[in-house]
């Protein structure tokens, strides 16, 4: 399973890479694993106020209905649209392709309440056992 | 509760396949990914372990075993050789179980019952029948099904070939492999010209890995026949009937012989008298997003149903569903929003069955 260094994660499973004051958000390998094939992605727009661990859309697999969490707060500036006709792009490349959206982030401080890549793959491991 | 597993179970791990619980059974949900094993068998051949299922032997005279009285089948007019799909039902009417009969011989049937539904089945059908015979223990069952299982059997049953090529849709035989008398009948729940496959436990591996030794031939898990049965329109016992519905609900009183006596015959006459209240039906939604079970179906703001079972359709790219609503709103091309918290779908209600192309009758 990848988990690349560099970004970091949410216990529910998210991934957000901070570059200046922006993020780009998606779901990690273990998640889209997990899911099954991606069927239906719901996007936020752009514009919207996102909170911190706070559902901002939703993505459904064959087998169900899932909210996804954003790592951090902040404004949604860009969308990945090629994932309302291609939202298997989320399970061929969960850090690349398939990232979700982009956002402004409001309070970097946040950071703080995230995974590194490192803290994330033991959390998995956990879980995984 | 202890979960049972098939005598496949470790071929299933070793083929990486997600194990997931089904009706109190360990079973592969997939192997390589659900679309990819929906579209193998689309257009393929795939091979699902389907061992869980249940079958009974019932001996002797039709109407002296009673086996007539507890079935909604023609069995009857049923020649040597054959299959008929219909319902075991309680007195109200509501359906216990669905199930295929096979005619083994003149007094001899073989019932294949679900497998969340066999105990209960059990008991029912010897409240009634004398000499039932649970013969699930030692059965194995496959289902091979695709447009290319034809060329595949017969490439392994050689010899039979020929019988195996002039088997007809709800028919069956009996094929030599391993020593034993395998039963094939061309049926199946995907809606492909397929096959159910019946031997005995200790050749299963055998079977299994032979077929797999074909490259046409692919595994295939539960996730993919939810929606290959789904797109046919073909029910699920516990999602879209049960005991608080009826064959008239459903929709299938084709498979009802109503002129022999059976359980549940006069509720079903009284309810054919009344008209019936709810029926069940297909809906399309216009999205990617997928009706699910238990949302809630409205017209015009008002509740009108719930969905019974749902799933997106790789083939025609939007969601699917089947759900009861109340009879009197049921119109073929009426638009209906399903409904969960947050979600909103909206969704026409259309004839079955969704895919059309299928090979089934090829």
């Amino acid at each position: 399973m990848e988990i690349p260094e560099g970004l970091l994660y949410t216990k529910e499973h998210e991934w957000i890479k901070i570059e200046g004051n922006l993020g780009t958000i998606g779901i990690t390998d273990y998640a889209q694993n997990a899911l099954g094939d991606i069927t239906f992605v719901e996007l936020p727009k752009v514009g919207d106020e996102v909170k911190q661990f706070k559902p901002f859309a939703s993505v459904e697999s064959v087998k169900a209905a899932s909210d996804i969490y954003a790592p951090m707060s902040g404004k949604v500036v860009k969308l990945n649209e090629k994932l309302s006709t291609s939202p298997e792009l989320i399970n061929n490349s969960p850090y690349g392709d398939g990232w979700i959206a982009v956002i402004e982030i409001s309070d970097e401080k946040e950071k703080e309440n995230l995974m590194t890549a490192e803290e994330y793959k033991k959390y998995v491991e956990e879980l995984s056992e | 509760m202890d979960l049972k597993s098939t005598p496949l179970l470790e071929e299933h791990k070793k083929l990486k396949a997600k194990i997931g619980e089904f009706a109190g059974w360990l079973m592969p949900i997939q192997y390589s990914g659900i679309i990819d094993e929906y579209y193998w068998t689309r257009k393929n051949c795939s091979v699902f372990d389907t061992c869980h299922m249940g079958e009974f032997i019932v001996h002797g005279d039709l109407k002296e075993s009673n086996l007539d009285r507890v079935v909604t089948h023609d069995l009857e007019n049923m020649e040597i050789n054959r299959c008929s799909y219909g319902f075991i039902l309680n007195e109200k009417g509501g359906i216990i179980d669905d199930l295929l009969i096979y005619k083994l011989q003149k007094d001899k049937w073989m019932l294949v019952v679900n497998a969340g539904t066999c105990e209960k089945d059990e008991k029912h059908l010897r409240k009634y029948i004398n000499g039932l015979e649970n013969i699930s223990e030692n059965t194995a069952k496959f289902d091979l099904q695709g447009p290319l299982s034809r060329e595949v059997l017969k490439d392994i049953l050689k010899d039979e070939s020929d019988k195996l090529e002039k088997l007809k849709y709800y028919h069956f035989d009996y094929f030599s492999l391993f020593g034993e008398n395998v039963i094939i009948s061309r049926t199946g729940y995907t809606g492909e010209l397929g096959y159910e496959l019946y031997l005995s436990k200790k050749n299963v591996e055998k079977l299994w890995k032979l077929l797999l030794s074909d490259e046409r031939v692919k595994p295939a898990g539960l996730g993919a026949r939810d929606i290959l049965r789904l797109e046919m329109g073909y029910p699920l016992y516990g999602n879209d009937i049960n005991e608080d519905t009826t064959p008239l609900e459903a929709g299938f009183e084709k498979f009802v012989n109503l002129k022999k006596d059976f359980i549940g015959k006069s509720a079903l006459l009284k309810q054919k008298k009344e008209g019936i209240k709810k029926m069940l039906v297909c809906l399309k939604s216009n999205s990617r997003r997928a009706p699910r079970h238990n949302y809630k179906i409205y017209l015009d703001g008002k509740e009108i149903g719930y969905v019974t079972s749902g799933t997106f359709s790789p083939i025609l790219s939007c969601g699917i569903g089947m759900g009861y609503i109340e009879k009197d709103y049921f119109e073929i091309g009426k638009k209906v929003l399903i409904k969960d918290g947050k979600i909103e779908i909206e969704a026409v209600i259309v004839e079955k069955p969704f895919y059309k192309e299928g090979s089934l009758m090829k």
